[in-house]
């Protein structure tokens, strides 16, 4: 009797051992030079990743490639590491990624480039030696500063107890802006006034930051501003002003979309706010990928390409390449994008 | 057991193992990628940490009790392993020490079930909510990395040659000796006499606070151990590993066959029942089906796989008995 | 697992003593005080303090924060009551949320429309759990368990990704969480008058009786009559009305609404029930004891903030809350266990 229910398991389990052990091999050679780009986004229901996307099909139709778009919807790095290893055993040519957690996906995303596999980096980098090229949006240090200039701006005399809210608390971008932020306000008198008393983690989670904001509120009634350089915290916290009252009493600035935010603009809760162009970013990261994809460009420092619509780019020494400059967005120009 | 929980069990066991052809099937049927040597390697490392453990939240259901607290003990282990490596102690050290701290939770969690007479549901919840603080305690919002490369590759990496993660060769043991422990000791016994009848266990001499304490404590170390393989996977300890994790353990005992009410189930149908789970979910993924979608079909798999059973039960019993013993014949 | 509920035989001789009615009441009442106490306490040494802390627009904020928390919880309690539990509350209220915020950014229905469909949703959900509950006889921790996945799973599959913001929504519908009915805020007026109903009707009607009897012996109800199955399926379909109301509200408070919303609610809500002095096991406990601890936890969670604690101790503290609090029922019956072995009245 045990014997039986003993061979049953054996020849189950010994059939999946087989698989696993021997296991024929699956795509040694890696990625095609057909354009087969996937998008990995830090989370997928974020209206900020869903306009880059827009890009990236733009690109691909311009290219005559595949596009798709997969991902997480809680944006934790371990969430992430499923889907690279599913694109892996895709076979995709290229994985564009947007890092929640720069050292937990390394592991993973070498294997793919092991296998051929490019790995572009787009919005917030994984670990250096992870990826073949990293599109950075806009300069980190200039992204910080702009943030902490608009705080100054809206504070009435740039004097006061500031807050930021962040998304998580391993963002690869999100820490990089938040540390200029602190450099710039030790370091230009210009902000001696400003005191920064707490940085709090939204988790990009509309619920999560809703939470956060209100807690920034009771705890820190003194509290003149806040920055929150993440769509998601930013709408929320906007959203928190008003329902509370205290929209115009506690400033708000940051990174957001401009359909997302310009109600709040219109009506004064935010004042300004900036961004770069989304769907470019995409794009360029798309391109970059494909041109990888084709050989036609290595990814090492001081290469030069042409993307496009957009232009021409430099890698960097660090490997990265940088989009543009960030865009200010106030009420009067707040009409004329529309992403 | 009873002949006829063996029985049942064993048709049960068949069924799993008809539901996972049908699955890899389905697989195959869905991607050209699945049936592959490193595809199915990827999909058992993923398995690996929840398996793990799958095997002492079996025993400790068959034994009436239950744990909840599992994930968040993985979640603390992680965090201490990450505090501890981060303040520059050697992982030869950091590692036992976070496995002891394993086994206090499971001995708390004991104690207040067999001492307190508190019920474990209640007090795993709140376990489940202090561990999991605790780990932020120690680590807060951050993460540690900067891992030895053996540690990183033993945790994500294959045995040399082969496909076969090295956790999987650590859960092959464990699932062994579990198998051994549970059907050819005298502890396995009695863990199924405790969870067919506290009562008439206790009466018979069995030391059931003691054996409900020790099944807790290991637990506790094995939630440890996996969290120490699942921050090697990540090559990152942060306080919210393992988040989630608790209801697909749960669900894989349960659709293993072990009886919510405790006294019946068996390893090899928990093992089987991981890999049924582990092989749908991939097979959808691979169809770019997304994990919170795929949820549906684990869900109504968990209920359809008790209300079977009961509603076999059921009828069963409404049906009149045969006559149980032949008519003597008078010669 | 013995249950040991307030009219057990072995308390009998007690309830005999003072009237079944009175001994209910009278743990009943103490238990709440008991929380009322512990509320108290915290008030009074973090106003000490932090004075900021005392104060009405603090206090509305923890209520508004409990309101949500409080509806869900007056259903957990009903099926609590009679020995079941359901661990799929969280994803009902995100399905209702993302439901009817998606009907309304569609213009699909308009706000009275939208909150009818959510509510009847939030029904529906619970009478599918009570199905396979009384009807299918899965145990509900296992049942709840798998429609927590199925419902959640739907949840993603008609948002896709996508998600309902604050723009998408009509001003009247994210008008309700801002607004107020005499001074107090809608939220929190909405959720005490769904308390004190419950309330009202648990302990006054002949079914709120049945109920509790149906938790402490499930076995002697039936012998009684009482229509178990009936009832336990009508404790899980008020279960997910409350749920769907939470769900409805839910928009209006948050602005935003994914797949992800309440993800997790299930452990506030079991966490804040227990808390509150509900027995897990049934057969005792109250709508106003739960609503208690609901506002105890977040009151804690408040205070914390307050003082500049770290918020990472906050779930560690709710862990001891909840052992603290079981531990405290279990020694108190203990306690009536003994009063009554020492006058003889076994």
């Amino acid at each position: 009797m045990r014997w039986r229910r003993g061979s049953q398991f054996a020849t189950a389990g010994m059939a999946i051992l087989a698989l696993v052990a021997c296991g024929g091999s699956s795509g040694g050679g890696g990625g095609t030079t057909a354009l087969n780009i996937a998008f990995l986004p830090k989370a997928v229901n974020n209206p900020y990743f869903d306009v880059a996307a827009s890009g990236g099909q733009e690109a691909a139709t311009a290219l005559s490639g595949q596009f798709k778009q997969v991902g997480p919807s809680e944006a934790t790095g371990a969430a992430q590491i499923p889907f690279i290893q599913t694109l892996t055993q895709q076979n995709v040519s290229a994985i564009v990624v947007s890092a929640d957690d720069p050292d937990a996906i390394a592991p993973a995303l070498k294997q793919a480039m092991a296998k051929g596999i490019k790995v572009v980096g787009y919005d917030s980098s994984p670990a250096k030696d992870a990826r073949n090229v990293f599109i950075n949006q806009a300069d980190s240090k200039g992204i910080g500063v702009v943030q902490v200039q608009m705080v100054c701006d809206e504070i009435p005399g740039c004097a006061g107890e500031i807050a930021v809210l962040s998304a998580t608390s391993t963002a690869t971008n999100q820490n990089a802006w938040i540390q200029a932020m602190k450099d710039e306000l030790a370091s230009n008198s210009k902000y001696a006034g400003l005191k920064l008393v707490k940085v709090a983690y939204g988790n990009d989670d509309p619920q999560t930051s809703t939470t956060e904001a209100q807690a920034l509120l009771t705890s820190y009634p003194n509290l003149k501003g806040i920055i929150s350089p993440t769509t998601v915290g930013i709408s929320a916290a906007a959203q928190v002003l008003k329902q509370t009252g205290k929209a115009g009493k506690v400033q708000l600035t940051g990174l957001g979309t401009p359909n997302l935010m310009r109600a709040f603009v219109k009506d004064g809760t935010c004042k300004e706010f900036a961004l770069w162009n989304v769907k470019d970013l995409g794009y360029l990261a798309y391109y970059t990928a494909a041109l990888l994809v084709q050989g036609k460009i290595k990814g090492n420092p001081g290469e030069k390409f042409t993307a496009g619509r957009l232009g021409d780019y430099t890698i960097d020494p660090n490997g990265v390449v940088l989009l543009g400059p960030p865009f200010v967005f106030k009420a009067d120009n707040i009409d004329q994008l529309n992403f | 057991m009873s002949t006829l929980a063996l029985a049942l069990s064993r048709r049960w066991e068949s069924l799993l193992v008809i539901l996972l052809v049908a699955f890899i099937v389905l697989g195959s049927s869905l991607s050209p990628f699945f049936l592959s040597g490193s595809n199915f390697s990827d999909l058992t490392s993923n398995l690996m940490e929840k398996a793990i453990m799958a095997l002492p939240l079996a025993l400790i259901i068959i034994a009436g009790e239950i744990d909840l607290s599992v994930e968040s003990m993985l979640g603390l282990a992680s965090a201490l392993l990450g505090f501890t490596y981060a303040l520059g102690w050697p992982l030869w050290l950091d590692i036992p020490l976070v496995l002891v701290a394993g086994a206090t939770g499971g001995l708390l969690n004991g104690l207040l079930v067999t001492r307190a007479g508190l019920p474990s549901l209640v007090v795993t919840l709140g376990t489940l909510a202090l561990y999991r603080g605790l780990a932020s305690v120690v680590l807060g919002p951050r993460s540690v990395s900067g891992w030895p490369q053996w540690f990183t590759d033993f945790g994500f990496g294959d045995v040399p040659g082969t496909l076969i993660p090295w956790p999987l060769l650590v859960f092959a043991v464990l699932a062994l000796a579990f198998l051994f422990v549970l059907n050819r000791t005298w502890i396995g016994r009695q863990i199924y006499a405790i969870g067919k009848n506290k009562e008439a266990a206790r009466y018979s001499g069995i030391d059931v606070a003691k054996m409900k304490t020790f099944l807790f404590i290991l637990s506790g170390v094995l939630s440890a151990l996996a969290g120490v393989i699942l921050t090697a996977r990540f090559s990152s300890a942060r306080a919210d590993n393992g988040q989630g994790f608790v209801l697909d353990v749960v669900t894989s005992v349960l659709l293993g066959g072990v009886n919510i009410f405790g006294g019946e189930g068996t390893i090899v149908g928990v093992v089987l029942a991981i890999f049924v789970i582990g092989v749908l979910r991939n097979g959808l993924t691979l169809a770019d089906v997304s994990p919170d979608t795929q949820s549906v079909a684990v869900g109504a798999l968990l209920i359809l796989s008790v209300a079977g059973p009961t509603l076999v039960r059921r009828i069963s019993a409404a049906r009149p008995r045969r006559q149980l013993t032949k008519p003597v014949s008078n010669s | 697992m013995s249950a040991q509920a307030i009219d057990s035989p072995s308390n009998s001789a007690l309830a005999g003593r003072l009237g079944l009615e009175r001994t209910l009441t009278l743990v009943a009442r103490l238990r709440e005080a008991g929380i009322l106490l512990v509320l108290l306490a915290v008030v009074v040494i973090v106003t000490i303090q932090a004075p900021l802390f005392f104060s009405v627009s603090n206090f509305e904020q923890i209520l508004l924060n409990v309101s949500l928390i409080a509806i869900v919880a007056v259903g957990q309690t009903t099926v609590v009551l009679t020995r079941n539990v359901d661990l799929s509350v969280g994803s009902v209220v995100g399905l209702v949320a993302f439901a009817s915020g998606d009907l309304l950014k569609e213009h699909t229905l308009g706000v009275a429309g939208a909150i009818a469909v959510g509510c009847a949703l939030g029904l529906g959900l619970g009478a599918l759990n009570g199905l396979i509950v009384a009807v299918a006889r899965v145990p509900a921790i296992v049942a709840t368990l798998g429609t927590l996945y199925v419902y959640r799973g739907l949840d993603f599959l008609i948002a896709g990704g996508k998600q309902v913001s604050a723009i998408d929504l009509p001003h009247d519908y994210l008008g309700i969480a801002s607004s107020s009915v005499l001074g107090i805020p809608t939220l929190i007026v909405a959720a005490a008058l769904i308390a004190v109903v419950a309330a009202y009707l648990l302990r006054n009607s002949g079914v709120g009786r049945q109920l509790y009897a149906i938790g402490s012996n499930p076995a002697a109800a039936e012998v009684v009559g009482i229509p178990t199955q009936r009832l336990i399926f009508g404790a899980f379909v008020v279960c997910g009305l409350c749920a769907g109301v939470a769900g409805v509200l839910w928009g209006s408070r948050f602005g935003s609404v994914n797949a992800l919303a309440a993800s997790g609610l299930e452990l506030q809500v079991i966490a804040a029930v227990v808390v509150g002095g509900v027995n897990i096991f049934g057969g005792s406990g109250t709508v106003v004891g739960a609503v208690l601890g609901a506002i105890l936890l977040a009151t804690i969670e408040n205070a914390l903030r307050i003082l500049h604690l770290s918020e990472f101790w906050l779930l560690a503290i709710d862990g001891a809350i909840i052992l603290l609090a079981v531990g405290t029922d279990a020694a108190i019956r203990g306690y009536f266990q003994r009063i009554l072995v020492r006058t003889g009245r076994r």
